[in-house]
């Protein structure tokens, strides 16, 4: 199968590549850009006039709800929606029922995504058994079980021994811990960022020192065990700050923020809206600002969704009993869009965010058209304009406080292994 | 800001549903005032109804425990002749199983007209409002720490009848303002009718974050803080807190914060002390300045009936007005 996609602009920031050019895909791998290679005759060809021609886009965070909460979502319809998005890679976080803290389920997941074939899914395992925080996984089995990382998913590990011996064990097997930073006792029963909007609907709050607290207490244990450790969607400037001086020192870490993050902040709960109960909180005007500049500066290295479908009663309750997250694969590239527009970076910045340095993270060959890659490859057109409403949305799950907005910017096309897997009618 | 507006107002601008004080414009907190006073000779006469309600049925729902403000709010209804149904849920009957959309649900088929309720979670009657049939009225009789806006209204109410004006008057609320829905209603309220100088006094501990976000003046010394007040509200010390460690002890809360005919008399001679009531004596309140002259406490008591029959009644002409202006079309 032969496949040329022309008149595109192509643009790879990994290999320093935006032109109007040509692609080449033989077999499902990208075999040649700008000229046809030698007796290539294309089966199929894809004219991507006006559009870009990206890497398929790498997400660090989506859970999939499967296995366990298949009425929130199945890999298979959340894959679906990825390609939708344009994501072609999607990291899993372990917290699914059964926990990823066994090969089998491990492999189960990975098998399921195969079977779907919408995008490729790597899982990331269990930091501890359970995610009870007690006692350490058997890493290497993950690992070899096809685990990119390791994280204790949304639970922070409370014992600063078990988590400096997880750091220990998962450097042992050059596994990078993902960590969500937060301070299990500050953050205690709270819902929403201690601030003045909190306070004014008397919601309780997690205090920006949740997640200081817990960042500062990692970084002491990185450089004790010299362990990789990747900080999932950083919320406030001022954990920003230290994890900047850290990556200053040299040391092994890295950050994401998710692309709500950089548009919501504790304003948009005002009514109670409940679409806006996410985990870590919308924070201030301020932290908004600073983790934009982060990302200008290259102190966050990659943008995901946090995709976390949900049925519609798990939002219909009062504020503070309704669950946590956002659907939002199918934002993930509008969203990032919105911050090209407002300033923030440039398309090729914005793709490098979403595509080879999210995959760097991983430690996964994926996000660039390197030749010899596989064809994974995200076609859109920056300039369309289009609302987000309930009925289009592929994601099982309809909860986002984006609905009726208007994004600019939408996929035209995904391509996996060259195989079209999504295309806009 | 302005959804919220919405929510409680309905298109001519009349009260449809009662959540905070936050979003009602003065003119709207000086008409409940002036309606709650025209009830207060019905509660005091022989015969103590009036039939403006007759036929409606109101539903206290319950999910939090509380004897005073379901008893009020029971008077309020009955007097306005109307049928009264009291529901009082454990909050974790409705986790079994059975979701608060469920319930509510389950009470419009039985043609409810009023639900009166309260809730552990803040927000609790924004959403039953929001989700809520569109002929159901809705009032908050307090949720998590958020709004308890009858409780305000009552208390402002007391304040007019001691004070008259709003806008001399310096006004102290006392104790644990960081949980506390009844200060959040208050403070709007206040502020709303004009009070310039309001005060919030506790230790750091009990103060909301982002205090300045109410326009209030913080102080950690009561003596301090009393000094020429004209009013000062005591707020209720859970006993939770003492565990929770926001407080060390009962002791020296009360040696602190408690107070006492000698703290009192670095107010103004002719200061009023309220407090919504159940009262810790020997914690927050020397039973000496709670059952002296200057204390409205049980006055407080009688005047939440008619604020109450007030809201009630005004929220339900609201609807009595859609609903004709439905018949006609």
């Amino acid at each position: 199968m032969k496949i040329e996609i022309k008149n595109g602009r192509v643009i790879d920031p990994a290999n320093e590549i935006d032109s109007v050019q040509s692609l080449f895909i033989t077999d499902g791998k990208i075999v040649a850009l700008g000229n046809a290679p030698p007796g290539f005759t294309a089966n199929d060809t894809i004219d991507a006039k006006r559009q870009i021609v990206s890497p398929g886009l790498v997400d660090l965070r989506a859970h999939l709800r499967e296995p366990g909460e298949e009425h929130k979502g199945t890999i298979a319809s959340e894959t679906r929606a990825a390609a939708r998005g344009g994501i072609t890679t999607l990291c899993c976080p372990p917290n699914t029922h059964p926990i990823i803290d066994t090969p089998a389920v491990a492999e189960l997941v990975q098998r399921h995504a195969e079977t779907a074939g919408f995008a490729r899914v790597v899982p990331l395992g269990a930091l501890t058994q359970k995610l009870e925080g007690c006692a350490i996984t058997e890493m290497h089995a993950l690992k070899k079980a096809g685990c990119v990382g390791v994280s204790n998913a949304m639970k922070p590990v409370g014992n600063t021994l078990i988590l400096r011996r997880a750091m220990e064990y998962a450097a042992t097997h050059d596994l990078t811990v993902f960590i969500h930073a937060e301070d299990a006792a500050l953050s205690g029963d709270g819902c929403v960022h201690e601030g003045a909007v909190g306070s004014r609907l008397g919601l309780p709050g997690i205090p920006i020192a949740a997640e200081t607290v817990a960042v500062a207490a990692t970084l002491a244990l990185v450089e004790e065990t010299g362990a990789r450790v990747h900080f999932s969607m950083v919320s406030s400037k001022r954990a920003l700050q230290k994890i900047s001086r850290a990556k200053f020192d040299g040391q092994p870490v890295t950050c994401d923020v998710s692309a709500h993050h950089l548009h919501l902040t504790e304003i948009d709960l005002l009514g109670f809206n409940s679409q806006c109960h996410v985990r870590p909180p919308l924070r201030t005007q301020r932290d908004m600002e600073g983790l934009r500049k982060g990302i200008a500066d290259g102190i966050v290295t990659a943008i995901c969704s946090d995709h976390q479908p949900h049925e519609a009663d798990a939002k219909l309750a009062p504020f503070g009993a309704t669950e946590p997250g956002i659907s939002a694969l199918e934002t993930l590239l509008p969203l990032a869009l919105r911050i090209v527009d407002d300033g923030v970076l440039s398309i090729p910045q914005m793709i490098s965010s979403l595509t080879h340095q999210p995959a760097a993270i991983l430690g996964i060959e994926a996000g660039t058209l390197s030749i010899g890659q596989r064809a994974d490859i995200c076609i859109f057109d920056p300039e369309r304009y289009w609302t987000l409403d309930g009925y289009s949305m592929v994601s099982r799950g309809h909860n986002t406080p984006f609905l009726n907005w208007e994004m600019k910017g939408e996929v035209t096309r995904t391509l996996l292994g060259g195989k079209t897997v999504y295309e806009y009618k | 800001m302005k959804k919220k507006n919405r929510l409680q107002l309905d298109d001519n601008g009349k009260l449809k549903h009662f959540l905070t004080i936050e979003g009602l414009n003065r003119q709207m907190l000086i008409d409940i005032l002036d309606t709650a006073e025209s009830f207060t000779s019905v509660t005091e006469q022989n015969i103590k109804k009036v039939p403006l309600l007759r036929g409606k049925t109101i539903v206290n729902l319950f999910f939090e425990a509380s004897t005073r403000t379901r008893t009020t709010f029971e008077l309020a209804a009955k007097r306005l002749s109307a049928d009264v149904l009291n529901i009082n849920i454990q909050a974790s009957a409705t986790t079994k199983g059975e979701t608060l959309l469920d319930m509510l649900r389950n009470l419009e088929a039985m043609h409810c007209d009023m639900f009166v309720v309260r809730h552990a979670d803040s927000g609790a009657a924004h959403f039953i409002a929001q989700h809520a049939a569109p002929h159901i009225s809705v009032i908050n009789a307090g949720d998590g720490q958020h709004a308890h806006p009858t409780q305000a209204m009552l208390d402002m109410f007391t304040i007019r009848r001691e004070k008259g004006e709003f806008h001399k008057l310096n006004v102290a609320i006392v104790g644990d303002i960081r949980h506390s829905r009844v200060a959040r209603s208050q403070i709007h309220a206040l502020s709303m009718l004009g009070v310039e100088d309001i005060r919030i006094i506790a230790p750091r501990t009990l103060i909301p974050t982002e205090p300045d976000a109410f326009g209030v003046h913080v102080y950690h010394d009561l003596r301090e803080g009393l000094r020429d007040v004209d009013v000062v509200i005591m707020l209720r010390l859970q006993k939770e807190r003492m565990s929770g460690g926001s407080l060390p002890s009962e002791h020296e809360y009360f040696q602190l914060y408690g107070l006492t005919e000698e703290k009192l008399a670095l107010a103004k001679p002719d200061v009023t002390v309220m407090h919504p009531g159940p009262i810790n004596r020997g914690v927050e309140i020397d039973s000496e300045v709670a059952d002296g002259p200057r204390s409205v406490i049980l006055r407080q008591v009688s005047h939440g009936i008619a604020v109450r029959m007030a809201v009630m009644s005004m929220a339900m002409q609201s609807h009595l007005a859609t609903s004709t202006g439905d018949v006609r079309r």
